[in-house]
């Protein structure tokens, strides 16, 4: 147990002597894996500050429920004591067709065109407040409403909400994609460089193996190399989102203060930082193990 | 048994070339022979074959037991860790210095640091080249890297010595020097194998001599 451990702390700070050997190289190999994580480790940070965003600012869940246009008042108040008595429904409001009017031209100054009108175009209505506040439990009210007698029309005012959020799952979506394939980008760079590190070293590994050397001896350093390599770019593509945020951070402040708004964009947490190391050293790890798998075994001896 | 035993072996390489014709050949514990010959007659075949560098095309090549021509890929390695293998072509790492060179079997083992240092310097010394341990390979001359060779076979002290013309570039003075170092090794307990033409070394020594011609035993 012991010296399987020093066998891999030999194997592990090797691998850091010879990425010190050749810091040009290292150093270029990591900008390239951090590039190529920094893209879609960006975008997962601005959806996760808009996302955050989104939650700060999401409206009441309220639906307004326009009652038809022949509707009598004692229908509507029936109507109203059906909303107050469904479950998932907080409060009620009635706003009769005249309140609505004078809304309108108070908000809009549209006075004279409204005056022009031969009457009352607009409906009275029912503004609710749902319990809860996620697009399936409104889209359920909204569709229950609707088939109601004397509803006209429901409307669910918090739509923008539900928009960003299917925006935000589209983004998801695109940076799971971009992730995938800079995942692939990186395992393929982890590939080639080990490939080229085993031509260079064939001599090397060739006397190991007629000296006794085990498969796994001669893997170990290539593998650490792999993970090692990809955990530097994983932390090279952390800093490289880190001083865009805080340049970013820089500029909006002045804007921030302005409109009073509370505008900064908060880099990963640390349970994610640390997950995003152990993902780019997996997936060097996995570079260099399709690497040794494919190119050493071309050196045997026997 | 034999330590090292070969019964029938005969070694056809990829081109055709019949190396070694029927061999038959055992080799005890503690022995010390050496393979004479022209060149070509199958010498370095020979010790490749017991070194699981080259499987037998026939017979069987036994070595403690083990039969190496059918040895599984995972066996090979922890056979080869009995031998101290001295190449007719050297194979030292140029990229690394002499000491490093000298610990390559000992890290392969896993073998702790500081002692292992302390047992490269040992071998090193042996070869005369303790002063050039910080030294680059391609800076040493021919019997320099022989010898250096000769360090890395013996530092891990093998049960087994296998060693390919180890005299092959050395002036008589080194030569006797490394003979009498072959020598004790063989004294306490080493079985040494060595492929020479060297007859000086053999007459000094008085080993068993086993002469091979085309691939033939010749005399024993
Ligand atoms: N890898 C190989 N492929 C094809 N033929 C080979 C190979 N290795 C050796 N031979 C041939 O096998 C024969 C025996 O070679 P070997 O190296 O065993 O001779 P040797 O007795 O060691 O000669 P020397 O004294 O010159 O070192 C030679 O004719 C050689 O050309
Ligand atoms: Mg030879």
């Amino acid at each position: 147990m012991t010296s399987w451990l020093a066998a891999h702390r030999r194997a592990c700070t090797g691998t850091l002597a010879r990425l010190l050997r050749a810091p040009l190289a290292s150093l270029f190999n990591i900008a390239v894996i951090g590039t190529a994580l920094a893209l879609p480790l960006g975008f997962y940070v601005i959806l996760a500050n808009l996302q955050e965003l989104a939650r700060d600012y999401s409206p009441q869940p309220q639906l307004s429920v326009f009652l038809a246009p022949e509707a009598t008042a004692a229908e509507a108040r029936a109507l109203g004591e059906r909303l107050k008595a469904r479950s998932g429904v907080s409060a009620s409001r009635f706003v009769p067709r005249a309140e609505a009017l004078e809304t309108l031209k108070s908000r809009t100054g549209l006075d004279d065109i409204i005056a022009g009108l031969p009457g009352n175009p607009l409906p009275d209505a029912w503004v609710i407040t749902a319990a809860g506040a996620d697009a399936a439990t409104l889209d359920a009210l909204r569709g229950e409403f609707q088939q109601w007698p004397k509803v006209a029309e429901v409307h669910v005012d918090s739509e923008w909400a539900r928009r960003l959020d299917q925006l935000l799952a589209l983004g998801r979506h695109a940076v799971l994609l971009l992730a995938t394939a800079l995942a692939f980008a990186l395992v393929a760079v982890t590939f080639n460089t080990i490939r080229l590190q085993i031509l260079t070293q064939r001599d090397e590994i060739e006397v190991a193996k007629l000296i006794g050397a085990t498969d796994g001896w001669i893997r170990r350093p290539f593998l650490y190399f792999g993970a090692i390599t990809g955990a530097a770019g994983g932390g090279a593509a952390w800093l490289m989102i880190w001083g865009v945020l805080a340049l970013f951070n820089d500029r909006l402040q002045p804007l921030a203060s302005l409109y009073g708004l509370p505008l900064r964009l908060t880099h990963l947490n640390g349970s994610d930082s640390i997950t995003l190391l152990f993902f780019a050293a997996a997936l060097g790890w996995f570079g260099a193990w399709l690497s040794v798998r494919r190119h050493l075994g071309t050196y045997n001896p026997s | 048994m034999s330590q090292i035993a070969l019964s029938s072996v005969s070694k056809r390489y990829p081109g055709g070339h019949q190396a070694l014709n029927g061999v038959s050949l055992a080799i005890e514990a503690g022995e010390m022979a050496f393979i004479t010959g022209p060149s070509g007659a199958g010498k370095s075949t020979l010790l490749k074959l017991i070194a699981a560098i080259e499987r037998p095309s026939a017979g069987s090549v036994v070595v403690n037991g083990q039969n190496v021509g059918t040895l599984r890929a995972q066996g090979i390695p922890f056979l080869r860790r009995n031998f101290g293998l001295v190449f007719q072509d050297h194979k030292l790492l140029f990229d690394r210095s002499v000491f490093d060179n000298v610990m390559l079997p000992l890290e392969i083992t896993g073998f702790d640091r500081r002692e292992g240092a302390r047992r490269a310097r040992a071998a090193l010394d042996k070869v005369g080249l303790l002063h050039k341990e910080k030294a680059r390979p391609i800076t040493l001359s021919g019997g320099e890297q022989q010898r250096l060779c000769i360090a890395r076979a013996i530092v891990h002290r093998p049960a087994i010595l296998l060693a390919d013309e180890p005299t092959g570039n050395l002036d008589a003075g080194y030569a006797a020097d490394i003979g009498e170092l072959f020598r004790d090794f063989n004294r306490v307990g080493v079985t040494v194998v060595l492929a020479t033409h060297d007859m000086q070394l053999a007459a000094r020594l008085q080993p068993r001599l086993i002469e091979i011609r085309s691939g033939r035993v010749h005399h024993d």
